[in-house]
């Protein structure tokens, strides 16, 4: 296919591989974490693990959007799906995130009215097409989505639309980053920056990784050759003693950012003081709400959300996994009370998160596997 | 964290995965529908158990019934796909390609079917006679006739359109051993054509996903597909199955899974249509999952891999067969892709829908 099999070039991709292992130090051992949940999936989707040296480890970040929601937040959506006039529209990813009574999709089989939607565009054509009902949009991910949102909700204002709220749970990316590198316990040597966000934001809000945290990042785009490269780009700043942000996904991301979607979600969104993020607890100024000029949008208001906190078990050790301090099956309730079917954090939400892959394929999902010729 | 206690948790959670599954979800949800992980929960933790028979308990395609000195074979399936007409074909056609389709790849040609048809009130009659026409022709160009049905009608809203329900018998071929118990490592998987067809197909016809693309469903009768392998592999042939809902992906970790074997597929070899490779890229799904309703996944012996699948090509409807993997010992119970990229990839059974991801 054009324009993607160029990106999945294997004899390419064996060239770099080759780049990164001549640059390898065998005495050190190497972190890399990527931040975004997009990466992880091109990861092990195209077994990138595979190309590179025993040395390099990548370790998968928090940037996965619904797997860091919180339970509390699952819930007040299920909450707001039960009334009898709502249609709920939410992206199909979200409908499996477990909330401490269960899920969207079983929450449909008992008969609320849950519709998934590509765009919180066509949230805003089902209002029009309904007027009798209230159609809330679930809104979830990064500065990656919150654009979207925030020019549906620019739209739905210049309509005049009454019957359509947004519940709001937009996280942003750098919060998250932050608080993982102020861990004392931290073993990462450095980042690959997330692409679809970058478009958004721009390369500038990661130079407080390198300058104050002595990091590198790469931002990086989402074809397997994307990424490959992008170590190679990290591994020579850690070769040469460099420490930057570089941009590996210039055919896409400019280095300020999208300034008409920045101004877009300046007005329509202001930052939460704190948000609650799945296995890693609060973190401040971490996520969006709607301004007061969109509050007439603002499901939370129109529904009176109670902002329940259900807490996070005790014993689950999410941050620890994320910090690279722990292995999956060390976590105290890997298997037993934290499963794929019944997860209790953000790891084993998606089936890429680390747990998750660890728990149906055991040493496999992180292992080299020799499969031999054809 | 020492080897001892990693294996400890490896252990439990192998001897987990090994006792017979319970089904705990206190209502049934479209996960269950979708042909994954939820629809084996479904089947091996409530319906196999209080079921329970010999026949049954394969879970094959179609159930082997001693029958004098031969097996017949039996198969149900109902057709509930949303538009009745697509790009390719209706659910006449599949609702009798699809219980024919079961019959041949356990080894069975097929001496009759039922159809049931489930009605909603309202529904023209020209759509339906249209159907009852493309049943008709399935069915003759699959060499057997609908000699017996039903019909029902429900009222407005409590059905979408037409359901049809169709069940075929057949004989088996008592030369022939189909089952995951006679697949060997070294034995070669042969896919029939292009994976995702029909599945790609249907998503673009609802037109929910504003995407226009010219993907036809692959729905037709696999006897003559069957009976080109059966005559190149002789005995040489293993299994074959139909991979329908839950795709490729899915069946052969069953295979794997039944087998003890573990199954490696060469992504260069899977063969995909640009157009339906191009529509699930940008609906973030994998055409190992989506599902075929007019391709053969047959498992064959090495020495016979390359005849069978010369005569797969010559047939209508296998000019694009390939080779996609074969059987080793490792990873035992798993499917491992190497990829085109140059790594490997596990490839585990759909979990839930195939759900569009957004990041």
């Amino acid at each position: 296919m054009k324009y993607v099999d160029e990106f999945r070039n294997g004899d390419i991709a064996r060239a770099v591989a080759a780049g990164i292992a001549s640059i390898t130090d065998p005495d050190r051992h190497y972190k890399i974490m990527e931040v975004c949940g997009g990466h992880t999936h091109t990861i092990y989707r195209h077994g990138i693990k595979d190309l590179l040296p025993d040395q390099v480890e990548l370790v998968h970040g928090p940037g996965c959007p619904v797997c860091v929601l919180p339970m509390g937040r699952v819930d007040e959506g299920i909450e707001i799906a039960e009334h009898p006039e709502v249609i709920f529209t939410c992206f199909g990813d979200m409908m499996r995130v477990p909330g401490s009574k269960g899920n969207l999709l079983e929450v449909k089989a008992e008969g609320a009215d849950i519709r998934m939607v590509y765009s919180p565009l066509d949230a805003l054509r089902i209002a029009r097409e309904n007027p009798d009902r209230e159609v809330v949009f679930y809104a979830i991910g990064f500065e990656t989505t919150a654009p979207s949102t925030a020019l549906t909700l620019q739209r739905a204002k210049k309509e005049g639309l009454e019957n359509f709220s947004v519940f709001c749970n937009h996280v942003t990316i750098v919060p998250p980053v932050r608080a993982l590198l102020d861990s004392p316990d931290l073993r990462l040597d450095a980042f690959i920056g997330p692409g679809h966000v970058s478009t958004v934001v721009g390369c500038r809000p990661y130079e407080f990784m390198s300058e104050d945290y002595g990091k590198p990042c790469v931002v990086a785009g989402f074809e397997p050759l994307d990424l490959l490269q992008s170590i190679l780009m990290l591994m020579h700043q850690l070769d040469e003693g460099r420490c930057e942000v570089e941009n590996q996904y210039s055919r896409i991301v400019p280095w300020e950012g999208n300034l008409q979607a920045l101004k877009s979600m300046a007005e329509v969104f202001e930052l939460r003081p704190y948000f609650e993020w799945r296995g890693l607890g609060f973190i401040a100024q971490s996520a969006l709400k709607l301004s007061p000029a969109y509050a007439d949008f603002d499901a939370e208001l129109r529904y009176s959300t109670p902002g329940v906190r259900v807490a996070d078990p005790k014993a689950c050790q999410c941050g620890e996994v994320l910090k690279g301090v722990l292995k999956p099956p060390e976590c105290k309730v890997f298997g037993t009370a934290c499963t794929p079917e019944r997860p209790l954090g953000a790891l084993m939400v998606s089936s890429e998160g680390a747990c998750a892959a660890y728990y149906n394929f055991g040493r496999k999902s992180f292992e080299k596997v020799e499969i031999g010729s054809k | 964290m020492s080897e001892q206690r990693e294996q400890r948790v490896l252990d439990a959670l192998e001897e987990n995965r090994r006792r017979p599954p319970k089904f705990t979800a206190p209502r049934i949800d479209m996960s269950h529908g979708a042909g994954g992980k939820a629809t084996h929960k479904l089947i091996e933790g409530l319906l196999l158990p209080t079921l329970s028979n010999p026949a049954l308990a394969p879970l094959a395609d179609a159930a082997l019934i001693p029958f004098g000195d031969n097996n017949l074979a039996l198969t149900t399936d109902s057709y509930v796909v949303r538009p009745l007409v697509f790009p390719g074909g209706s659910i006449g056609e599949l609702a009798v390609n699809g219980t024919v389709n079961d019959l041949a790849v356990s080894g069975a040609t097929p001496v009759g079917l039922s159809a049931a048809l489930i009605i909603e009130e309202g529904l023209e009659t020209e759509v339906l006679a249209h159907e009852v026409e493309a049943m008709a022709a399935a069915a003759g160009h699959a060499g057997v006739s609908i000699v017996t049905g039903d019909t029902k009608v429900v009222e407005r809203g409590k059905g979408d359109g037409l359901y049809v329900v169709t069940t075929g018998v057949g004989v088996a071929d008592p030369e022939l051993s189909l089952s995951s118990a006679s697949v060997r490592p070294g034995d070669k998987i042969l896919c029939s054509g292009t994976l995702g067809d029909h599945g790609a197909a249907i998503l673009i016809a609802r037109g929910d996903l504003e995407l226009e693309a010219e993907v036809l469903s692959d729905t037709r009768s696999l006897i003559p597909l069957v009976e080109a392998v059966k005559q190149a592999a002789g005995p040489g042939l293993r299994f074959m199955r139909d991979p329908t809902r839950g795709g490729v992906g899915t069946v052969l970790n069953e295979l794997a899974r039944d087998s003890g074997c573990g199954v490696v597929l060469w992504e260069e070899k899977l063969p995909i249509r640009d157009v339906v490779h191009g529509a699930c890229e940008i609906l973030g799904i994998d055409p190992l999952y989506v599902a075929n309703e007019g391709k053969l996944l047959a498992v064959v012996a090495p020495e016979v891999a390359d005849g069978a699948l010369e005569a797969l090509r010559v047939v209508e409807g296998g000019e694009e067969a390939e080779i996609i993997g074969e059987v080793r010992e490792e990873p035992a119970r798993m499917v491992l892709m190497h990829t085109g990229f140059g790594g490997t990839r596990m490839i585990d059974m759909l979990v839930g829908d195939p759900l569009p991801r957004i990041c």
